[in-house]
């Protein structure tokens, strides 16, 4: 049992844009930062650049974002109507879709980084107060955070006149209470406003138009943000090739499950193959036991399943998209021969159905059932018919069940429900028919939710 | 269990000045309340609502979408088992059990002795260390049962103290707010409000 962490910084080869400082001691106090080229970027830009030009290094980037949706950050700023004011940055820490695991680093190990991003995007889109929400669980990263906001202000940072200039901001640091679908953008602005976390309708409540209080509001992915000092030291330019012409620059992904060593790994994006992470001795060096990948996730528990045939595939965002999944927030999930398939299936519906947030009836009803058709399934309790229910209630949540998803609900957490159920039904139909006929999974897997001899056998 | 007391008082205002409006603070001061009494008390509610400007109800209403707030005493500790998918590819539910057993007590139970609730939870955001657990929102990593059993005798015989407070307090540091606070963003908001 650790208390440290064992994977951070397992960045093999070459740049380390944004994680560089995971493994120095004391990477997140103010004079570490500053002593390892923090601050610079800042300096700079609001010593000789106008808000257009970090603005238009931004965009020269084409940084997408890395929150889930992957939005060019440039773009989504542009949306904001001119002299529209007060206008609020959001920063969404409330990192929780499962299998993602580098905001919650990069905000413990490098605080200051992020609040450099922040300060920056917020001189670009002229927004005179930020808020940072950290999701509520994760206590290390707000203290680190209150630390680094009070050190920013102390030496002038972040607050009135930043660095000398006729740039002003404050920041806010709040944290949520444990509801996933506060990572939904218009969720967050809720909950920043003092109310239950359900999502706004799109439109008319765009953020950048209709956002926090009404006023226009850019919400931005922790990662994107703190990806700013090094294209402001640097230039859009120099990011940008860091990476795939389709998606630029370095990026982070956690690669968890059955793989040799798990880690999160910043990488060139669009270039590296999931092979190659799964495989590579430099990254996860291998499936355990010398097993082989059965299935995996490539883009957290809402992307479709990808199997051995994708294997070769670079993670590349159109390449994904067009593929039939999604890179989302980062987050690869391997699962191999041993896995029951069935019972991975439930286990990541039942989170969707944990996290409704009860506002759309297809979402909360359905999500609700499938998780308990899936759960009579695994437990021997299922039904011949069962199959084309669970694909009735999708059809009720997502119409018909495609890749991307149409949706009956407001925001997309009903349909990431599907996901799971279309991927595995579809490839392991078998799984799904024997547990039904004979009330255990098949020869060979893990039947990890019944301990040996708890089984009932019908 | 009680209203803020003045301490938290002096607290809860800085945290409502941060914000542009006061509903705003409405989930720090839930935290705050917690942080006091190791549970959202019906008397803490009420006073936050007073606070902020707002019904009581109103602040039970936000709270109780929220799955940290607890309102009623739950354990010294708060045990957190991930059974999320990187977990639970992993061993989650064999530790759970293992638990359950420990401790004599369900997920969502509580021990006769007060000190322990357990929980079967959702992600927490350390997949590449599963399986993955927190006490009172700190983490432990790559936990086995072996290392299960040594954490509840530390967490019992105090030796954890020092890094694990009790339930409801999470960061130990708070924001201040500087004298360069600029307030421009503040202002510019009430003057909107206004119209």
């Amino acid at each position: 049992m650790n208390t440290e962490y064992s994977t951070p910084g397992q960045v093999p080869t070459g740049p380390r844009l944004i994680t560089g400082r995971f493994d120095i001691s004391d990477g997140y106090t103010y004079d570490g930062y500053v002593r390892t080229g923090g601050y610079v970027a800042l300096r700079k830009a609001l010593s000789s650049m106008t808000p257009k030009q970090v603005h238009d290094e931004v965009r020269a980037a084409e940084i997408q974002g890395r929150g889930g949706a992957g939005f060019m950050a440039g773009t989504k700023w542009g949306f904001l109507p001119a002299d529209v004011h007060p206008r609020y940055l959001v920063v969404n820490g409330d990192e929780s879709e499962p299998g993602t695991y580098k905001d919650r680093l990069l905000m413990e190990l490098d605080p200051h980084q992020l609040i450099e991003g922040i300060v920056l995007a917020s001189f670009a889109v002229n927004a005179a107060h930020a808020f940072l929400y950290v999701r509520g669980e994760m206590a290390l990263a707000q203290e680190r955070l209150a630390e680094a906001i009070n050190d920013a202000y102390a030496h002038n940072m972040a607050g009135r006149n930043i660095c000398g200039s006729q740039f002003s901001l404050d920041i806010t640091l709040t944290w949520g209470a444990g509801a996933y679908i506060v990572g939904e953008e218009t969720a967050l602005i809720e909950s920043l406003e003092g109310e239950r976390g359900m999502p706004r309708l799109k439109p008319p409540y765009f953020p950048a138009v209709k956002g926090l209080y009404m006023q226009p509001t850019i919400v931005n992915n922790v990662e994107t943000l703190a990806n700013l000092p090094a294209i402001i030291n640097d230039g859009g330019g120099a990011f940008k090739i860091l990476g795939a012409p389709t998606s630029t620059g370095m990026r982070m992904f956690s690669v968890s499950g059955h793989v040799n060593r798990p880690g999160v790994f910043e990488v060139p994006n669009g270039v590296t193959t999931f092979r190659m992470l799964f495989e590579a001795p430099e990254y996860c060096g291998g499936v355990r036991n010398g097993g082989t990948v059965k299935a995996f996730i490539p883009g957290g528990v809402s992307a479709m399943w990808f199997f051995d045939e994708h294997l070769d595939m670079a993670l590349d965002k159109p390449t994904v998209d067009k593929a039939g999944s999604m890179l989302g927030s980062g987050a690869i999930v391997a699962m191999d021969q041993t896995t029951d398939m069935v019972a991975a299936c439930w286990r990541i519906v039942r989170f969707f159905a944990r996290e409704s947030c009860g506002k759309c009836t297809p979402c909360r009803e359905g999500t609700t059932w499938l998780e308990q058709v899936l759960r009579r399934i695994l437990d021997g309790q299922g039904r011949p018919q069962d199959i084309d229910l669970l694909f009735e209630i999708s059809e009720s949540i997502s119409p018909g069940i495609a890749w991307p998803p149409l949706q009956t609900t407001i925001c997309p957490l009903g349909p990431s429900a599907v996901s799971p159920i279309a991927s595995a039904v579809r490839r392991f139909r078998n799984e799904f028919d024997h547990y039904i006929a004979h009330g255990r999974p098949i020869d060979g897997v893990d039947d990890v939710l019944h301990p040996e001899g708890s089984r009932v056998h019908v | 269990m009680s209203r803020l007391n003045d301490a938290n008082i002096t607290i809860a205002k800085e945290i409502i000045a941060r914000f542009p409006r006061p509903k705003s603070a409405m989930i720090p001061l839930l935290h705050l309340a917690q942080e006091q009494d190791g549970h959202v008390s019906n008397k803490a509610m009420v006073h936050i609502g007073e606070l902020l400007g707002v019904t009581p109800a109103d602040v039970y209403g936000t709270a109780s979408f929220y799955e940290m707030f607890k309102f009623e005493p739950i354990g010294k500790y708060c045990i957190n088992i991930c059974t999320n998918i990187s977990c639970h590819l992993v061993g989650s539910w064999n530790l759970l059990h293992h638990a359950e057993d420990r401790l004599g007590v369900k997920a969502g139970g509580t021990t006769a002795d007060g000190m322990f609730t357990l929980e079967d939870v959702e992600c927490i955001a350390a997949c590449t260390e599963a399986p993955a657990i927190q006490v009172n929102y700190r983490y432990r990593y790559q936990v086995t049962p072996a290392n299960f059993d040594q954490l509840i005798d530390d967490l019992r015989s105090g030796r954890a103290d020092e890094e694990i407070p009790p339930f409801g307090t999470l960061s130990r540091v708070r924001q201040r707010t500087s004298e360069s606070w600029s307030n421009y963003g503040i202002e510019a908001q009430a003057i909107v409000d206004e119209r």
